[in-house]
């Protein structure tokens, strides 16, 4: 019981004099641990050798079943952020971490019996069902709490936090090619004990987080901050209940936006090695196109500090249509590099591309924070990411069947993904139209000062302290 | 109430939490940073 209470978001309020600057390392603490998503490939050859040890034997799984675990994890990544957001919101961000670190390692473990029973289902039970709710869960923990600490710069705090989850792959993949070589031996692959060892891991880095995490107390704000007084036409500062904001069309149009600006992205971070090596073949080797998918993760992390910060700036809307239009620029520009062989322009223009889907990420719940206002923006993010869910099929079937029609309709392979890039530009052109049509949402969906629908004791609705 | 950034959470404090979280991930963007070094060779 006592345990219990330490989770309560009444025990998570800061006292005087804690620092607000310990609350991106809490959200670090989850994001970085859930990132290792983005490293589960490194597991995909070793799983297909449990039985043959050196080379698949007939028992063995096949990658194509592997394939599966990370989908299953990312449509439970979704759907849990969209039905549990309420529940992290009005729970706080300690108790949603703790939960987020018992899904997340618990599904390690479970996946660890099921590769050492060698039983599938319980690595898609484990890893993809347990473990995309710690990913849903601890994806959105934190994003409330670090808004309501950083109101100065909203877009700085969670563009930290997000670009954990980029940065969880670099921690994660060299983390287990180590692991799996101490525990491989001549006649056993050691899948099994290196879920077990990051299973702990991750167990201890949350668990962390969540102790080091705190709310703001009511009616709190930073040394020297003034809210602005004149008022912004995009920048609400009154409050929307979560069930609500999925009736206005700004939440919609949010999601489109999203959704179209993480196809794009997606659906070129997976084909990447494959696509720089066939558009410029005898130019990018095998290991160069490695090395240009290194750098491409780099981008990925480093664009969603950067553009979410850049936000606070020049504004969340703002900082999409840059999305859009340079966007389409660069996708158009692709062929084109192509046709002329520069390898630099290639590279150039999809490092900014990749940055930009990062960004993408990081800089919606400072969107949905100046839409929907600060209590509920967790929840509401949390429901968005279905439009990730969504992004995760559209983006690689469009890469991939476009591609594969070209080749097989006589297109050669090193312009067989300009119609991709023509389509991805297409794509961007209508995020654009559904971002200028994202307007201040009406009055008549603020919370009123009578509404008490999952309020917390002693904090009204941010219209009735305006 | 203005934030009191000294008096609860030391320096300390802040530096243990932004290392435990920032030196695994300047170890991995290093060793990610190597390896991109590849695409240039």
């Amino acid at each position: 019981m006592a345990l219990l209470s330490f989770l309560d978001r009444e025990h998570t309020v800061a006292k005087p004099g804690f620092s607000r600057w310990m609350v991106p390392p809490a959200a670090l603490c989850v994001h970085l641990c859930i990132g290792q998503a983005y490293a589960l490939s490194v597991f995909n050859l070793p799983m297909t050798k449990l039985i043959g040890i050196t080379q698949s034997a007939p028992g063995d799984w096949k990658l194509t079943e592997l394939g599966w675990i990370f989908s299953i994890a990312m449509v439970f990544l979704g759907g849990s952020a969209a039905v549990f957001g309420r529940w992290v919101e009005e729970g706080g961000p300690r108790r949603a971490m703790f939960t987020a670190a018992l899904c997340w390692a618990g599904g390690f473990f479970v996946s660890a019996i099921g590769v050492y029973t060698h039983t599938l289902w319980l690595i898609y039970i484990g890893y993809g069902v347990l473990g995309g709710c710690g990913l849903g869960i601890g994806y959105i923990s934190p994003v409330s709490t670090l808004i309501k600490w950083f109101p100065d710069r909203p877009g700085m705090a969670t563009g930290m936090a997000i670009m954990g989850f980029g940065g969880g792959a670099f921690i994660a993949s060299p983390l287990s090619v180590w692991l799996l070589g101490k525990f491989t031996t001549a006649t056993h692959v050691g899948v099994a004990e290196t879920f077990i060892v990051m299973g702990c891991i991750y167990f201890f880095f949350m668990i962390v987080g969540s102790i080091i995490v705190r709310v703001p107390a009511p009616g709190w704000k930073p040394e020297g901050y003034t809210a602005p007084v004149r008022a912004q036409r995009l920048i609400t500062k009154n409050d929307v209940f979560v069930y609500d904001a999925l009736k206005t069309p700004q939440f919609w149009l949010i999601w489109w936006v999203l959704c179209l600006n993480v196809t794009a992205g997606i659906g070129v971070l997976g084909q990447a090695s494959a696509m720089s090596q066939e558009m410029f073949p005898g130019h990018i080797t095998p290991v160069a196109a490695a090395g240009f998918v290194g750098l491409m993760s780099l981008f990925n992390m480093g664009g969603r500090f950067f553009w979410a910060s850049t936000s606070d700036y020049i504004g969340r809307r703002n900082t999409y249509f840059v999305f859009m239009v340079l966007g389409f620029c660069l996708y158009c520009t692709v062929p084109y590099t192509g046709s002329v062989g520069s390898v630099a322009g290639f590279v150039a223009c999809f490092l900014v591309i990749i940055s930009m889907y990062g960004g993408g990420f990081s800089t919606v719940p400072a969107y949905l924070r100046d839409m929907f206002g600060t209590r509920y923006v967790g929840a509401i993010h949390g429901m968005l990411l279905t439009a990730w869910s969504a992004a995760g099929i559209f983006g690689p079937v469009l890469v991939n069947y476009i591609r594969e029609y070209n080749v097989t309709h006589g297109v050669p392979k090193a312009q067989a993904y300009n119609t991709t890039m023509y389509i991805m530009a297409g794509l961007l052109v209508i995020g654009f139209i559904c971002n200028f049509f994202v307007k201040a949402v009406h009055a008549r969906f603020h919370m009123k000062a009578t509404d008490d629908r999952g309020t917390e004791p002693g904090i009204a609705p941010a219209g009735a302290r305006a | 109430m203005a934030e009191d950034a000294q008096g609860g959470t030391t320096t300390l404090n802040l530096v243990l939490a932004w290392g435990f979280v920032g030196i695994p991930l300047a170890l991995g963007v290093l060793q990610t940073l190597i390896n991109a070094m590849k695409l240039f060779q």
